[in-house]
């Protein structure tokens, strides 16, 4: 039933287990752990390719984290692999301590994250992690929006000489880049330029800003859409920029409307250029079973929650 | 080892103890209790087993030290400084705003540290990395790792202790600093490990146990384990928690608290003349400031 002229949509966690395969190749020194989820976080592709190199650290995800810090103090680059409410949920202190602290190049890569996860519910829906990983120093904080910037954002991890934390989702998403796309950390994509408002999204919301910045079209509300999918360190120059052009930002993101994206966003722009900011995510509240479609519907993660969040922005613009 | 070498050791860890006391004292916090009871380890460790050039403190080859019980860091402060990576007098900025001589360590800011360490259970972990990274690279380095008693509470140290024995990293040795006494209390009162060698060889470890301050025993233990095929080997040693400060010893009241200028004043007359009457047995005068015996790689 798929159409063909549709490209196929591709789960970030997919893409990142086929990138570590890629990149292992050239890249001896990459080694991978997960904490038996490697079917789930695909690391299992990886693990079949180099066996040496990977390291089943079973239900054991603080050892992992620390496992991982050790191999990187001696030259490794090790990509630490399970469900984002276990790293950093559950390992918060051995990410900070281990890791964080002394800067070691741990790539921190979790699946699963957001809503998306779908019925296996609250326990296994990471609506903190966002919020978690940024307030970390030394941390990098990335969530690609599709399986080819998963690819690119992959290898430039393996480049960033610190810790990163890569945010990884379960469900296939469609494509929004071709598949070179090429990843710079700390640098957004203007997706679309718009006068009246600017959509700043990370991972699914991307796409689903790109949806909301059509309706808004047909009632000649221009709507910018940047993909800011490095969520620490922001792209400050691009942030500065639309919010001078548009004056409105509308945050969006599979995650808490605390502390994420839309946080970091609403810090930096108070500090240097205030505009009204109107933040679309999951409220302070936890998710629940359902089908990943459905639980988005229900918790307003949807263009048309996106399209009233710019319009109220617009409007805040206005009134001041 | 000759009997010399090891009274030099012997020597060389009250000079470590005197340091060590002399440090927090004019800090006005840390921890003696637990560095004077790692001391001899410690000195063991850093002035005969360790592969180290002091010159060339990340030197690929050298043998990795791993600090897990962090709040140790005097005892491993002192003995890296009278091993020559940096300056004794360095120890006087212990604890001080921007010194390098951090209240835990911190594996950035001073040469010589292998691990940023201070929240409990977290050193094996890393130790374990470590050792997986060394074995494939096929690299003949060694990794030490020493545990705290009660920081063996912590289930992360289980989770690597399983770790380790599952990939069979004969080329860990990690020490268990078994003084017996925590913060509140002693250690079978708090959170009882017991039996400690029992849990570690049910672990599949190789468990050697020995008297932590018996220098002998500690390098007899330490080539034991470097012989010992297939498994990482844990060496319990048993000590004294402020060993050498007589009003400290087996008190856990002095696990985090600087001595005031009057014990320091008696703590350190007690570690000069244990200092004087290990260096009258040797023959030798002054044993205060003189180097220990060290092998360098």
């Amino acid at each position: 039933m798929t159409n063909p002229t549709e490209p196929k949509k591709v789960a970030t966690r997919e893409a990142y287990g086929e990138a570590l395969v890629e990149a292992g190749g050239a890249r001896p020194d990459i080694v991978v752990l997960d904490a038996d989820l490697s079917a789930s976080t695909r690391t299992q592709l990886f693990a079949e390719k180099y066996p040496d190199r990977f390291f089943n650290m079973g239900i054991a995800e603080a050892n992992m984290i620390g496992v991982a810090a050790g191999l990187a103090a001696a030259g490794k680059i090790p990509f630490a692999s399970t469900f984002a409410v276990f790293a950093p949920g559950r390992v918060y202190d051995q990410i900070r301590l281990s890791v964080a602290y002394p800067r070691l190049g741990v790539k921190i890569a979790s699946t699963h994250a957001g809503l998306t996860v779908g019925e296996d519910g609250a326990s296994h829906q990471s609506l903190e992690d966002l919020a978690l990983a940024r307030v970390l120093p030394n941390m990098t904080v990335i969530v690609p929006a599709d399986g080819a910037e998963t690819r690119a954002a992959v290898f430039a991890a393996i480049e960033h000489e610190g810790p990163v934390y890569l945010r990884l989702g379960r469900v296939p998403v469609p494509a929004i880049y071709p598949p070179d796309k090429r990843f710079t950390v700390g640098r957004y994509d203007m997706l679309k330029e718009g006068r009246d408002v600017a959509l700043v999204a990370c991972g699914l919301m991307v796409e689903v800003c790109l949806q909301a910045a059509v309706t808004l079209a047909a009632e000649d509300i221009l709507a910018g859409v940047v993909n800011a999918s490095t969520v620490k360190p922001l792209d400050e120059e691009t942030l500065t920029y639309v919010a001078s052009r548009a004056g409105a930002v509308v945050t969006a993101e599979e995650h808490s409307v605390l502390g994420g994206l839309g946080g970091a966003v609403t810090e930096f722009l108070s500090g240097i250029h205030p505009v009204p900011v109107v933040r679309v995510g999951v409220d302070d509240r936890f998710g629940q079973s359902g089908r990943p479609g459905e639980l988005l519907e229900a918790y307003g993660l949807t263009a048309s929650r996106v399209a009233d969040a710019a319009r109220k922005a617009v409007a805040l613009k206005k009134g001041r | 080892m000759s009997t010399a070498s090891v009274d030099a050791l012997q020597r060389t860890a009250a000079i470590v103890r005197r340091r060590i006391v002399e440090m927090i004292g004019r800090a006005g916090s840390g921890h003696p209790g637990g560095s004077l009871s790692a001391a001899d380890i410690l000195t063991a460790l850093y002035f005969h087993v360790l592969r180290l050039d002091p010159e060339n403190p990340g030197w690929p080859e050298r043998d990795r030290f791993v600090l897990s019980k962090g709040h140790a860091a005097p005892a491993l402060y002192a003995a890296l400084a009278e091993r020559g990576f940096f300056p004794v007098s360095e120890l006087d900025r212990l604890r001080r705003l921007g010194s390098p001589l951090q209240g835990h360590p911190d594996m950035k800011s001073l040469p010589g540290v292998e691990a940023s360490t201070g929240s409990l259970g977290q050193g094996l972990s890393f130790a374990v990395g470590l050792a997986l990274a060394a074995r494939l690279d096929k690299a003949s380095w060694r990794v030490y790792v020493m545990l705290g008693d009660g920081e063996i509470q912590e289930g992360q140290v289980w989770e690597a202790a399983m770790a380790a024995s599952h990939h069979g990293l004969d080329n860990l040795t990690a020490y268990l600093d078994y003084n017996g006494l925590q913060i509140d209390g002693p250690v079978e009162e708090v959170m009882s490990i017991s039996p400690v060698a029992d849990k570690w060889r049910a672990f599949g470890w190789n468990v050697i146990e020995v008297d932590g301050h018996d220098i002998s025993a500690i390098l007899r233990a330490t080539r034991d384990a470097r012989e010992t095929k297939g498994r990482p080997t844990i060496i319990v040693a048993r000590t004294v928690k402020g060993r050498g400060v007589s009003f400290m010893e087996g008190k856990h009241g002095w696990h985090g608290k600087a001595p005031n200028e009057e014990q320091l004043k008696q703590a350190l007359e007690e570690l000069d003349g244990l200092a004087s009457a290990l260096a009258a047995e040797d023959g030798r005068p002054g044993a205060a400031g003189e180097d220990g015996e060290g092998t360098s790689g």
